[in-house]
């Protein structure tokens, strides 16, 4: 099982570290340290090392590494899980997981990997627990605490832990009920040099802000459910119901949680709202090229695109760009050799683009790689799969909640190969 | 105010002020500092020196304090025991507390405590909260016993902790049902013998009903621990599927893949005319595909395994290549790991796709991807016949950009394909020749080198081309060198009167100048088989090479199916059974497939087949790249499948003589004796085969299994029975013991009718059939047969107590000799000693017969030494560390019901051991010594 945590920076300082079986030396970090001088890029650094007494299994995120220390056969699968469970948690206490809100936090942090892990095995993960545990810091708390001596530790045993709807606590009251639910669609896509799709595929998810009173027991059905077959629930929902009936049916937990992701993948249903004209040319011997995209909507059904941004990571060569927007801004960072259009949104009259010389270094032969385009966008109000909301029930309690759903398209890793 | 300010120092000294600070009458101010003290812990800070202070400031009844205190206890009571010890009093009483969460706080503190001291007074708080009326506290409880048990397994064992863990199997509440499995199974690992996890179809039962209820956690150990049930037959199988696959819509990864695990498991027993087998292989896809769109670290993981399943089942994904594309800001280890599914999964249905793709990738920056995919597109062409000469094209068009590692790469390729499909590209030689020049790496240069030689008789300035590298031969890596050696051979032997001069060349470059012995011995071996027998040369270096096939790096069957038990652990990322790779290899018990009931199908599963003893249909498998020397080198001189007749004009010569006569005249006064083991002619192997017995000697030596075997040692000399040498050892294997001889006639007329006896002896050895030596032996022929041996002969006590006299008789004469055989031959499997007998017996025995032994210069530590010894039916009972030392108490019996004791001292850091040995037999003590002696050193 898990059996020692170490939070490393991107400098390679290693910051905080936990251990929940004997105390492991730093140094176990050096063939972490190693690898990571290995892979260039810290994105690229393997998740699994193996060292001659421990195995580390690390993640990635927000620009900080999580490194565990493993001792015996262990499903990595669960370690990296936890891992982003941690880091989740870090977020949802502190409103960002970064180095900084760690250590002015350092104390609380500490109390919770406590909670968290126990002999290397998980104890309490739910942040609806966590939270009943040990208060998340508040800047009245603080105050409130310093004054009356009281502590931010909870002492009862939180009531969710044992029942059989864990994620949930009890007596949970508000003056206003609320349920929202965003159904929230990204495409993924790789369209090739000439227009037509390689492969797409949508990965949806259902975030639910459900802030109810009491035990609320609430059912969700949709218009047109058989998109779904590809589902991850929640462990709040009971799969038999989606099994008979295609319904969501669940006592959900307090505030935000993902109540489910899906897939939509065969290839008809999915429809790539933007398209992309390019040229990228070198010239053989010279140290220029040309550079010129536009971008025009495709199958938007009727919605504005928005939020476009184009990032390009261009060949190494390239020196500079000297190019003219039609529309938005552009910067290229000479040093990564990245370059990002901000276009805004698109208005069908007129399109945008950006056309204009790439400079590259003189003499270096012609580079022999395509730059692909990486695309960002997002349309409001609209769930590109066509999923529909049909209604909420409520059962269980009385009153009357709010009830709102929110469709939101955006860009996953949509890229334009050239 | 933030926490940072817990790490500011001030100049008095740090722990000063902490100290003042923590004896503090205020309660708020104690409680900032032992903030501060965590603080700085969690930096790796050392602040051990405050441990009496901190643990003045328990006695609270503020949680969050005690909270803090606890923390700070479980970091350093192991280097202050003595001081722990005044923190138990506080645990006991909290153990007693009214609030659950203090009680269970508790409990779980004192057992991160790993202080020897302390495990005792453990015992009684744990037994309390094991039966607590709060579920929270059971459940904290159950995990507290697998760390106590980590801490002195004995205690727990003693304290019959273990049971009340088995009972809490069947408790009511689903998470401690999933922690107490949790534990179970970690103790279960350190101890695989110990039948912890009794799984049956009531505890079936109940897991699966704590499945639906549980964490996602909890699910995890509870579907792991499922995968190690063995159903009894497939309509359980098929029930508990049943059961499992809901997990499959799991949010969390890790439930989703032990999930899949239990599933591939048990789909192994449904028959595949089973509807719901077809169901089941539907239901699979999409939580595999899922997992792809998660973060990349699990994208990673679950790309290794599904890297197993497709091997296992390509049927599952096999509509789903389209997922596995590249993007191209996937992380490079993710973009590795889809490149090699994506060749997986291809076939004549999808092969354009993928090439299209491959070709896209082989024009990316990333220059280990960009190899990878120009690689796999060879690959392609192998897998897939109707798709090569597209590849060879795709190819010719990336050697046409003259990027200078895509040229390389493609030329590696190529060679691959040529051995795949002869006869049919090589008019791209013209194409490939011209890079020539730009060719870097060993690699690279090899694979051209290959191409010229084998088909020097097409391209007219072959031997121009080769010259050409043999200018900078000394300069040129091994791998090279044998590939150019190989490759002039070939010309010359394709094209003898112009080449006459540069296979002198290289010979002699070979064999002379070069201080590497396989290139010297493969130079001997070419001018050798050149001078004696130009045709039987021929035939030997340009034989026809068996075709290589499909996939470069298919997991071997029986492997895979041991993989696909493992599926979701480490085992699965590094794809090696965990007993090569876990720490100690603590004994890991293999996993295997459960067989198939009710099946037509018997050639579907391997695991039918006996472990180790691949088919006959499995393909022939290209050598990774690594491989590719020690393969050619085979291919070339090693009996081709064809089986041309290897030097036939030599079968009564052995391959001593080949290597003795001739070399000698060739290379002057180099002294290049004949090898040591002079040739054993292996069971089965044809006499002829000189050649290719040379190269099996290597492997012929040392194949281990069961307990220790020394060398075979000459017996019986030669020149003292008339011309019959023998020379032999002694086994044993699974329960019999054997005598395993080589004869060898070293006499010029043939033996026959041989036969042997056996003296009496101290231990009633005897043959158990009579010696069966089936063909008369031929005047230099040897034969080795393994003699079955009982103990039930009759007994007479021999000096020294090993003594075997021996007699063998053939057509020429009687001949007597004396061997003394290790005493491990004769120590049984039934030898391990229940642990409370020993202890009895060990009181029994008197102490005057008990004898001392030093063993120098074993470097091993305790675990190593014990799976060792094990594997001689050496057992241990008990493993003890007292004082820095490990103690390892061992039983053993003989044949004649002996029971021998062992104490086994081993310091860490000291190469020698200290053996105790009790018997009430003393006697044996010393041979039983020399049997430890020779089984840890060797």
């Amino acid at each position: 099982m898990i059996h020692s945590l170490f939070l490393i920076n991107c400098s390679g300082d290693i910051f905080l570290e936990k251990h929940w079986k004997s105390v492991v030396s730093q140094s176990v970090c050096d063939y972490f340290f190693e690898a990571q001088e290995k892979a260039a890029d810290v994105e690229n650094v393997p998740p699994v090392i193996s060292t001659p007494h421990h195995y580390l299994i690390s993640i990635y995120r927000d620009k900080l590494f999580f490194v565990s220390v493993i001792q015996t056969e262990v499903p990595p699968l669960f370690v990296i899980e936890f891992l982003h469970r941690v880091a989740d948690t870090f977020q949802d206490y502190f409103g960002e997981c970064s180095e900084a809100a760690i250590k002015d936090n350092v104390v609380i942090v500490y109390e919770l990997l406590e909670e968290m892990l126990d002999n290397g095995f998980p104890l309490a993960t739910e942040s609806n627990i966590l939270k009943e545990l040990i208060k998340p810091p508040t800047i009245l708390r603080s105050v409130v605490n310093s004054i009356t001596g009281s502590s931010n530790v909870g002492d009862t045993l939180p009531t969710g832990q044992l029942s059989n709807i864990p994620w949930r606590r009890a007596g949970v009251k508000y003056t206003n009920n609320e349920a929202y639910f965003d159904v929230i669609e990204e495409i993924d896509a790789i369209i090739d040099k000439s227009g037509s799709t390689v492969f797409a595929e949508i990965q949806g998810v259902i975030d639910a802000c459900i802030k109810l009173s009491g035990m609320p027991d609430l059912s969700l059905s949709f218009m047109n459910p058989r998109l779904l077959d590809d589902v991850s629930f929640h462990p709040c929902i009971r799969f038999k119901r989606w099994e008979s009936e295609r319904v969501l049916s669940f006592i959900p937990p307090d505030g935000n949680f993902r109540l489910i992701s899906y897939r939509v993948s065969s290839q008809n249903l999915v429809a790539i709202p933007v398209y992309v004209k390019h040229s990228i040319s070198f010239k053989e011997n010279s140290s220029c090229g040309r550079f010129d995209i536009t971008i025009g909507p495709k199958q938007n059904m009727g919605k504005t695109i928005e939020g476009i941004t184009v990032t390009v990571h261009m060949p190494k060569v390239v020196l500079n760009m000297s190019l003219t927007p039609a529309q938005g801004s552009y910067t290229f960072d000479p040093v990564t050799k990245v370059l990002t259009w901000d276009v805004g949104k698109i208005t069908p009259q007129k399109l945008p683009s950006l056309k204009g010389l790439v400079n590259l270094q003189s003499g270096a032969p012609k580079p022999e790689e395509n730059p692909s385009l990486n695309i960002q966008f997002k349309i409001q109000q609209l769930a590109i799969s066509g999923l529909k909301v049909n209604r909420l029930d409520m059962y269980g309690e009385k009153y009357k909640p709010f009830k709102g759903v929110k469709y939101v398209t955006k860009a996953g890793k949509f890229q334009v190969r050239t | 105010m933030t926490d940072s300010k817990y790490f500011t120092t001030t100049k008095k000294g740090e722990i000063f002020e902490l100290k003042a600070e923590l004896n503090s009458d205020k309660k708020e101010k104690k409680k900032e500092a032992v903030k501060k003290v965590i603080a700085s812990m969690t930096v790796g800070k050392d602040v051990s020196a405050l441990f009496p202070d901190v643990v003045n400031c328990m006695q609270t009844d503020n949680l969050e304090l005690k909270k803090l205190v606890y923390l700070y206890l479980m970091n350093y009571a192991k280097s202050q025991p003595d001081m722990a010890i005044m923190a138990v009093n506080t645990f006991v009483k909290d153990c007693e507390d009214p609030n659950p969460l203090i009680r269970a706080l508790a409990v779980r503190t004192m057992g991160c405590i790993r202080v020897d001291k302390i495990t005792e007074y453990l015992c009684e708080p744990l037994r309390k909260c094991l039966k607590d009326e709060d579920p929270y506290v059971r459940k904290t409880a159950a995990v507290c016993v697998a760390k106590l048990h980590d801490i002195n397994a004995q205690l727990v064992e003693d304290q019959g902790f273990l049971d009340t863990l088995k009972d809490l199997i069947s408790d009511s509440n689903p998470m401690v049902v999933a922690n107490a499995v949790a534990a179970l199974s970690e103790i279960a690992e350190s101890h695989p013998s110990s039948n912890l996890l009794d799984l049956n179809p009531q505890s079936i039962n109940k897991l699966l009903t704590a499945l639906n209820e549980c964490t996602e956690w909890g699910q995890i150990f509870i579907l792991d621990c499922l995968a190690n049930y063995m159903p009894k037959d497939d309509r359980e199988a098929q029930s508990i599927c049943e059961r499992v696959t809901p997990r499959l819509s799991h949010a969390n990864s890790a439930v989703v893949l032990s999930a899949v695990k239990v599933l591939m498991k048990f789909m192994e027993m449904l028959s595949k005319d089973l509807d719901y087998y077809g169901t089941l292989l539907k239901k699979l896809a999409p939580p595999l595909v899922t997992l792809l769109s998660a973060e990349p670290e699990l994208q990673y993981v679950a790309l290794r395994n599904i890297n197993l399943i497709v091997q296992k089942r390509p049927e599952i994904l096999k509509h789903e290549m389209k997922v596995f594309f590249v993007k191209y800001n996937d992380p490079i280890y993710v973009k590795l790991e889809k490149l090699d599914i994506m060749i997986r999964l291809a076939s004549q249905a999808n092969i354009a796709q993928v090439l299209a793709e491959l070709k896209e990738y082989a024009t990316e920056v990333d220059v280990d991807f960009v190899r990878k995919a120009v690689r796999a597109i060879g690959r392609c062409a192998i897998k897939v016949e109707q798709s090569a000469e597209r590849c060879v094209s795709t190819l010719l068009d990336l050697i046409q950009t003259k990027v200078n590692y895509v040229v390389q790469e493609a030329i590696v390729v190529i060679k691959d394909i040529f051995r795949k499909y002869p006869n049919k590209y090589e008019s791209v030689i013209a194409t490939l020749c011209e890079n020539l020049d730009s060719l870097d790496e060993p690699e690279a240069r090899a694979a051209m080198i290959w191409i010229v030689g084998e088909y020097a008789e097409r391209i007219d300035n072959a031997d121009e081309l080769l010259e050409s590298f043999l200018e900078g031969f000394h300069d040129e890596s091994t791998q090279v060198q044998l590939q150019l050696l190989t490759a002039i051979v070939k010309l010359f032997l394709k094209k003898p009167t112009e080449t006459q001069e540069l296979v002198q060349q290289v010979l002699s470059l070979a064999t002379q100048d070069s201080d590497n012995p396989d290139l010297r011995d493969r130079g001997y071996i070419y001018w050798r088989l050149l001078s004696t027998d130009p045709v039987a040369a021929k035939e030997v270096v340009l034989a026809e090479k068996p075709l290589i096939s499909e996939e470069t790096d298919l997991i071997e069957p029986t492997l895979l199916d041991e993989l696909i038990c493992y599926i979701g652990t480490l085992a699965s990322v590094y794809h090696k059974p965990p007993s090569a790779f876990v720490e100690g290899g603590r004994g890991v018990v293999h996993k295997s497939l459960p067989p198939r009931t009710a099946s037509n199908e018997s050639t579907e599963s391997p695991e039918a087949a006996p472990a180790g003893a691949p088919t006959g249909e499995q393909p022939d498998v290209i050598p990774t790249q690594g491989d590719l020397l020690g393969d050619l080198l085979n291919l070339d001189l090693g009996p081709p499948v064809s089986g041309p007749p290897l030097a036939t004009s030599s079968v009564q010569m052995g391959a001593v003589d080949l290597l003795g006569g001739g070399l000698d005249s060739l290379i002057g006064d180099t002294n290049f004796g004949a090898p040591p083991a002079a040739a054993p002619a292996r069971p089965g192997a044809p006499i002829g085969s000189g050649l290719s017995d040379l190269f099996d000697l290597t492997s012929g030596v040392g194949t281990l299994s069961g307990s220790y075997v020394a060398p075979k040692a000459v017996w019986l000399p030669a020149m003292k029975a008339k011309g019959l040498e023998i020379s032999g050892t002694f086994t044993r294997q699974v329960g019999s013991i054997s005598m395993d001889l080589q004869l060898t006639n070293k006499a010029l007329q043939v033996m026959m009718d041989f036969a042997i006896q056996f003296n009496r002896n101290s231990f009633g050895l005897a043959p158990a059939a009579p010696l069966q030596v089936h063909a008369p032996l031929s005047p230099n022929q040897t034969v080795e047969i393994s003699l079955p041996l009982n103990t039930v002969g009759s007994v007479m006590k021999m000096d020294p107590l090993n003594n075997l006299q021996v007699a063998v008789k053939n057509n020429i004469d009687i001949f007597y000799f004396s061997t003394l055989y290790p005493l491990h031959i004769l120590f049984v499997e039934d030898g391990k000693m229940d642990r409370q007998m020993f202890l009895a017996t060990w009181k029994d025995i008197p102490n005057e017969n008990e004898a001392q032994f030093q063993i120098r210069d074993c470097p091993l530590n305790a675990e190593a030494v014990s799976s060792r010894l094990q594997s001689s039916n050496i057992f241990t009972i008990a493993k003890r560390n007292v004082e820095g030392q490990d103690m390892l108490y061992q039983s053993l019996k003989l044949t004649n019901g002996i029971w021998v004791l062992a104490e086994l001292r081993i310091q860490p850091g000291n190469t020698s051991f200290t053996l105790s040995l009790k018997c009430r037999a003393p006697e044996v003590s010393p041979h039983v010594y020399q049997a430890y002696e020779t089984i840890l050193k060797n």
